[in-house]
């Protein structure tokens, strides 16, 4: 158990924090928190599976919907390329939603918030091992995704070049934020509330022009559109495909609505965590 | 002697109940004390607001001489606490329990200081065992083997016999008093069983409705109510409003 990776993960991230000066988290303890996750998914079949079921699940049906709309030979639309990718997406921002969700519900599901929160843990270490926790469950998604549609549709995910990079890393921050969110919900109202942990992101798919471009939505939608980050990634993903060129407009509308979205969640978190303290709920989140 | 713990005035209503209400008290450094009072008194409210789970609605604690609102890192840990009734992670190993909590402390040695802990506490056998197939008994063991992976200068103790059969309970107060005079631990400890209060507790603090009633020596307050014993004190004064 001595060498198991996380270990080595922990100690990059304390040099990381010691060489930016960061004081306001200390890694060891975020290392701790990812380290009893990574437990988890060590002997978790079923844990492993949800990490693997949904995306291979995606791939099937889209993957197979795209070869058929390619025999169409619909001029100017690649649709492995463009539905292929945008479920590959997709599931990146469900997987970051989710991951955050379900390691906040571990610790809810075994009430292990007393036992942790009365250690020296800042509540800022404890979201960012959420998140980290995160980070490795979209790798692993990322090894299965890329590696099925490779396999089965020769799409090589990689080669749609590195200006999707800074798209990606939106729909992960999005993902993040719509989990930390769900995460003060289920603070606020307990446990029956986590059903969001797994349902919320459906309720922005429809508005984030992931699979059709923002035109096609009734103009009031495309106002409640102009407000997820996510929709300006799945815009400038297609524009990116299209004209090779990075679409910075995009981009920025991407990143400031990010902006907008991880202050305010955090925010909302913190202000629920005071009121589960103050009400004394913390340790009365079921039901 | 130092006060490792003072509470002043401490109030903490949930809407119109109060369930402490202007409470006071310190405890001493290197004693066992016992927080005690009926059901509904406030000792878990009192216990949870020590150990900053729920912020009080007014007044003052003070732990180490410091207060949460500017030191809660270093007030917690220098603290542990443990209580039959909040279980570690049943989905983890022993093992692995103690490796996680003994890593957000940031425990330095942390294999040689588990290494340690479970000889002392006798769970070597299991440590390989899903924490959901301890027995009441072994649970109660990892728990204060956790509680200590720190060091802690305060251990919060939270009924730690209950639900224990009397061989394992009479095991568990041994234990403790030789925590307390080996390592100089200050306990505050919460318990209905009041021979085991007499039996190891230097004090006792008696609180009611969430307020201070009482406090002294266990064989000085039982003369000074003229009862044959800590148990009919504990009676009256909560028969007594």
């Amino acid at each position: 158990m001595s060498g198991f990776w996380p270990l080595y993960i922990g100690i990059c991230l304390e040099l990381v924090s010691w060489l930016l000066g960061f004081n306001f988290m200390k890694f060891h303890r975020i290392n701790a928190l990812l380290i009893r996750h990574m437990y988890l998914f060590k002997r978790s079949f079923p844990r492993i599976m949800d990490i693997v079921y949904w995306p291979v699940m995606d791939i099937l049906v889209w993957g197979f919907l795209s070869l058929y709309i390619d025999t169409l030979h619909i001029t100017g639309f690649n649709a492995i390329t463009v539905l292929l990718g945008a479920v590959v997406f997709w599931d990146f921002l469900n997987q970051s939603q989710k991951s955050v969700s379900i390691a906040f519900l571990e610790e809810v599901w075994e009430k292990n918030l007393l036992n942790i929160f009365v250690t020296p843990l800042r509540l800022s270490e404890f979201l960012g091992a959420t998140v980290l926790v995160g980070v490795v469950r979209i790798f692993l998604v990322g090894i299965v995704l890329s590696s099925l549609s490779y396999l089965f549709y020769h799409f090589n995910l990689f080669s749609l070049g590195f200006y999707l990079i800074p798209f990606v890393l939106n729909l992960f921050l999005f993902g993040w934020s719509l989990g930390i969110f769900t995460n003060a919900i289920i603070l606020r109202f307990g446990t029956s509330a986590q059903i969001l942990a797994f349902g919320f992101i459906i309720l922005i798919q429809p508005f984030s022009a992931v699979f059709y471009p923002v035109s096609a939505l009734p103009s009031g939608l495309q106002v409640v559109a102009g407000l997820l980050p996510s929709t300006y990634v799945f815009e400038g993903m297609r524009s990116v495909l299209s004209t090779g060129s990075l679409p910075t407009a995009l981009l920025v509308g991407a990143f400031a609505t990010n902006a907008v979205y991880l202050i305010l969640t955090l925010w909302f978190f913190a202000r629920m965590f005071a009121y589960v303290k103050r009400e004394g709920k913390l340790l009365k989140l079921e039901g | 002697m130092t006060s490792v713990i003072e509470v002043e005035n401490l109030v903490k209503s949930f809407g119109s109940v109060r369930a402490v209400d202007g409470l006071y008290f310190a405890v001493e450094e290197g004693t066992i004390t016992g927080l005690l009072g009926p059901n509904g008194a406030g000792k878990t409210t009192t216990i949870q607001m020590l150990l900053d789970l729920i912020t009080p609605t007014s007044g003052t604690i003070r732990i180490f001489g410091k207060e949460y609102k500017t030191a809660r890192e270093d007030i917690l840990q220098s603290i542990n606490f443990s209580s039959p009734y909040v279980s570690l992670p049943g989905n983890l190993t022993v093992y692995e329990n103690l490796l996680t909590f003994g890593r957000l402390y940031g425990v330095k040695e942390l294999r040689k200081k588990i290494d340690e802990l479970v000889d002392f506490f006798e769970i070597r056998d299991f440590l390989k065992k899903m924490t959901y197939n301890l027995s009441t008994g072994q649970l109660t063991r990892l728990n204060l083997t956790k509680a200590l992976l720190n060091d802690p200068k305060l251990l919060l103790l939270d009924e730690p016999t209950a639900s224990l059969d009397p061989d394992i309970a009479d095991r568990t107060r041994q234990l403790l008093m030789r925590i307390q005079k080996e390592r100089g631990v200050t306990i505050l400890y919460t318990s209905h069983n009041m021979e085991e209060v007499e039996e190891i507790c230097d004090k006792v603090i008696f609180i009611q409705h969430g307020k201070f009633k009482d406090e002294g020596v266990p064989a000085e307050l039982v003369k000074k109510y003229g009862h044959k014993d800590l148990n009919d004190v504990f009676l009256h004064i909560a028969r007594t409003t």
